[in-house]
């Protein structure tokens, strides 16, 4: 994720070629080691210096990288008897220290929070003391004691001032220094400008023109910052819960892997495994990293992966993926991607991205934040000038109160956080249904699409052949008839053959013994099975060796029209009958078209199969239009073409034969299988191969999207209508001014609201899907 | 009007230029990025804002940024360049990479999450 290459300059010098790595070492046990990793490591040409470090087990090394790579490194060290490897920082460690930095933020904020509520509590009763009885005539208004209060207060506001309110200074200086002006700049101004005031009020009353009512604004100044903070707070919570997603995807990688090493079984650290391990996994293990099925038989919980909630059957050759859950049965697969290389590494790797990436829409805010700020203070200086000019006595209180307000009011945090939390949230809530969606440019673009175009093979149907139907002529037996067949084909190389045998093997079928096999490519096979001669194949294959076949002719033009392959069987020079072969839907093909079809879009299907066999399919599962015979590479002119019509476009393929065309749409869709999950060529990868996906994609889409407009119409709207509020505008008319404090009160809970709606979207649940 | 809302009113209308100057105007020096080994390299302070704010670079041969993040405020947690489809998490007190090769000339911004914090990425010719 991060590149761990710190390169340098030697002394300055132009000339000298240096890079510095750092590489994590296994095997240290003493301290000696350290003295011969180094002398190891300074023997090697090129190798400028070594520093190997016992206590946290890694070397630095700088070195010319002319002369040596990393893998030199890494053998040198090898050499005198160690292991190494380029060190990585943990994504979780990343995250949690992340995490343990909010916690600290939060923790800090709400005390600030607190010692600024427990000052408001006085401020607040002193400013309207005819709440409490009998407190004016203990402080009788106007009187020397009030001053004294008066100032005691403001001795008592100047540590909220100055500890709960110093991030908004400290935010403030540090965005000048850039010329630059935020949420703290505005803060920082306001409750200053309440609190200078409050003390030229009670230590110089007589500066102020005759008969002004002057009185500290103590109470403003604490109850704006306790508010702003408490904000804060409760905003920096909401955030951490917007990357929820990501946290669990991180959390449920397993710790240890059981790996064989000669014979034995050794529990080792998950960093540990490396590719061609052989892996052991029992039931309730989790599985550690992604491999192959070597021996044995178990289902696996993928659901944390795929999102899909059946567990799925695994034996020999099935791919395992790392961080599932094994359910009963226990099994060995052979390590194939480890590190940083497993699909949770790339998925989490995916996401994390995506999440910092940005939609188009969040160009409306980028054009606006860069002014948003300076114009709120030009704002308040205008209307500050204008009451003082014109507004009723008493004046400087008024221009103080309006100035103060218009500031406090103005909420650049409730814009800028609009998208991004929204943003987040949707694209993990992606995540947990097994859809990895790329970028906020595909998020967005996806909410639009009107058309989806399905690749056929492997999308709409599983992509392998499977036999559909069997229909003898009188006198055989299904099963017999698949019985020979598949003990022929078992022989044969032909993906048809496959087909026959995996459906005599589903039925539990005996085959027969086989010999004198020959093929005739492209038209069948023979042989004897079972001490009877056996064809299969075409029909003329068939007629060559003087089998009738009008009656098997009959049967296959049933089964063309459906798009079917029909594959004639002879036995013992008789016409035995016709195994139809076909690619089949998946089962969840035609449920998920129909979701498409209740969200308003027209499904459109691409295939190389001819007319016939493509509407078969297409009336099949629902299909609106399709287009046959379209070779591969004209598919991505398909797709425009339907662009050109004015359509937004998805296309779905498996991500390999479909590249140009996914790349052409709109927003690319992947069906992903198994481990390989980062498709460059697509904007949305689904980890389970089911069109389901695709609808629950464009369902997420258009929830996030909404979500955003929410929230960006709620912030846009608030300062629009807050600001001229805030700056007396209803005073001539209503003779209603905003008090500073629900100005503060407003603005805190502005933001808190923003990421509180796009937290919503965590419960998004995808309509139509049923597993 | 009297002479102390001719007062108030003309510091008032004098500090707006002001405000518009320091804030739009006046932009710091940008800082060139030093060619080594492979990379144009720049580190970046993230503190309230980025340091250096401008980056200069050469088009066409890798850049790498360094940035470091020196403070717990969340809003510079994220770094973003739109316009190479990069970002990164920034945690605090730990310096980040990140890489791209610039390939058109131009002025690129680089944002935190919010687009609070901006700095600008001028690509030059070779």
């Amino acid at each position: 994720m991060t590149a761990h290459f710190h390169t340098h300059t030697h002394d300055g010098s132009e000339q000298a070629h240096e890079t510095s790595v750092r590489l994590d070492i296994k095997g240290m046990n003493c301290a000696s080691c350290v003295a011969s990793i180094e002398t190891g490591l300074k023997d090697v040409a090129g190798v400028k210096a070594a520093t190997v470090n016992f206590a946290n087990a890694t070397a630095m090394i700088s070195y010319d990288p002319l002369q040596v790579d990393t893998a030199d490194l890494l053998n040198a060290i090898a050499d005198v008897g160690y292991q190494a490897r380029e060190a990585t920082d943990a994504t979780d460690d990343a995250e949690k220290k992340d995490e343990a930095e909010r916690e600290q933020e939060y923790r800090t904020l709400i005390n600030k929070f607190r010692l600024a509520a427990l000052i408001s509590v006085p401020n607040v009763i002193l400013m309207y003391p005819k709440v409490v009885p009998g407190l004016t005539t203990l402080i009788p208004p106007g009187s020397e004691i009030e001053r004294w209060v008066w100032g005691a207060m403001g001795l008592l506001t100047l540590p909220v001032l100055v500890w709960s309110g110093s991030q908004f200074f400290f935010g403030m200086w540090a965005a000048l220094k850039h010329r630059s002006a935020n949420m703290h700049t505005l803060i920082a101004l306001g409750v200053s400008a309440a609190f200078a005031y409050s003390v030229a009020a009670v230590l110089f009353p007589g500066l102020f023109p005759e008969g002004a009512a002057v009185e500290p604004f103590w109470d403003v100044t604490t109850v704006v910052i306790a508010l702003v903070v408490l904000g804060l707070a409760l905003e920096s919570k909401a955030r951490g819960k917007t990357s929820e997603a990501i946290r669990k995807l991180i959390g449920i990688q397993a710790k240890t892997a059981f790996v064989v090493h000669e014979g034995k079984i050794q529990e080792i650290p998950v960093e540990d495994v490396v590719v061609g391990d052989i892996v052991m996994v029992r039931p309730g293990d989790k599985v550690p990293v992604d491999g192959i099925v070597e021996d044995g038989t178990s289902s696996v919980d993928e659901s944390m992966i795929t999102g899909e909630s059946m567990p799925v059957e695994k034996s020999p050759g099935d791919e395992i993926i790392g961080a599932t859950m094994n359910k009963s049965g226990s099994f060995r697969f052979k390590a194939t991607k480890v590190g940083k290389d497993t699909a949770l590494a790339n998925i989490i790797h995916m996401v994390q991205e995506a999440q910092g990436s940005k939609a188009p829409i969040q160009r409306i805010v980028d054009q606006v934040s860069g002014y948003f700020v300076p114009t709120v203070m030009i704002l308040a200086i205008l209307a500050f000038i204008i009451w003082y000019d014109f507004g009723p006595e008493p004046r400087l209180i008024y221009s103080i109160i309006v100035l103060v307000t218009t500031l406090v009011i103005a909420c650049p945090c409730a814009l800028g956080l609009a998208t991004p939390t929204s943003l987040t949230v949707g694209i993990g809530k992606g995540a947990e249904n097994g859809i990895l969606i790329r970028s906020g440019d595909a998020l967005q673009t996806a909410e639009r699409i009107n058309v989806v175009v399905l690749d056929k093979t492997g999308t709409v149907t599983k992509g392998e052949p499977s036999l559909t139907d069997i229909t003898v002529m009188p006198g055989f037996i299904d099963d017999d008839v698949l019985a020979f067949a598949a003990s022929l084909e078992q022989y044969s190389e032909h993906p048809l053959g496959e087909a026959v045998v995996q459906a005599a093997t589903d039925r539990g079928l005996e085959l027969y013994d086989t010999s004198d096999i020959q093929t005739t490519p492209g038209h069948g096979i023979s042989g004897v099975v079972g001490g009877v001669r056996v064809f299969i194949g075409t029909s003329k294959f068939l007629a060559q060796q003087n089998i009738d076949t009008r009656g098997l002719e009959d049967i296959s033009s049933i089964f063309s029209p459906h798009g079917k392959t029909p594959v004639l069987v002879g036995v013992d020079n008789k016409p035995a009958g016709v195994m139809a072969i076909a690619d089949t839907v998946k089962p969840d093909s035609k449920a998920a078209i129909k979701r498409f079809h209740e969200m308003g879009l027209k499904v459109v299907m691409l295939t190389g199969d001819q007319q016939q066999t493509a509407e078969a399919i297409a009336r099949e599962v629902g299909i609106d239009q399709i287009f046959a015979q379209v070779l591969p590479e004209h598919k991505s002119d398909k797709v425009k073409s339907l662009q050109a019509d004015g359509n937004v476009v998805a296309m779905v393929g498996d991500g390999i034969n479909d590249a140009p065309a996914l790349v052409a749409a709109d927003v690319g869709i992947a069906i992903g299988s198994g481990t390989d999950v980062a498709i460059e060529a697509a904007d949305v990868t689904l980890i389970k191969g089911s069109l389901h996906g695709v609808a629950t994609a464009i369902e997420i889409s258009r929830a996030t999207m909404r979500n955003v407009r929410q929230n960006l119409v709620g912030a846009f709207g608030y300062n629009a209508l807050g600001i001229p509020v805030a700056m007396g505008l209803l005073y001539p008319v209503f003779g209603i001014l905003m008090s500073p404090i629900i100005a503060g009160a407003a603005m805190a809970f502005s933001s808190v609201t923003v990421v509180t709606n796009a937290n919503r979207l965590r419960f998004f649940e995808p309509k139509g899907a049923t597993s | 009007m009297t002479w102390d809302q001719w007062m108030v009113t003309a510091v008032g209308l004098a500090l707006i230029p002001l405000i518009v100057w320091f804030f739009w105007i006046k932009r710091g020096a940008g800082s060139r990025a030093a060619t080594i080994g492979t990379h144009q390299e720049v580190h970046v302070l993230v503190k309230g804002g980025y340091t250096p704010d401008t980056i200069i670079v050469k088009r066409g041969s890798p850049v790498r940024l360094n940035f470091r993040r020196e403070e717990t405020s969340t809003c510079s947690d994220t770094v973003l360049f739109p316009d190479f489809g990069k970002s990164a998490k920034l945690p605090e007190g730990k310096t980040v990479a990140i890489e791209f090769l610039p390939d058109q000339t131009g002025e690129y911004d680089f944002t935190c999450q919010m687009g609070m914090l901006r700095g600008h990425l001028i690509v030059e010719d070779a």
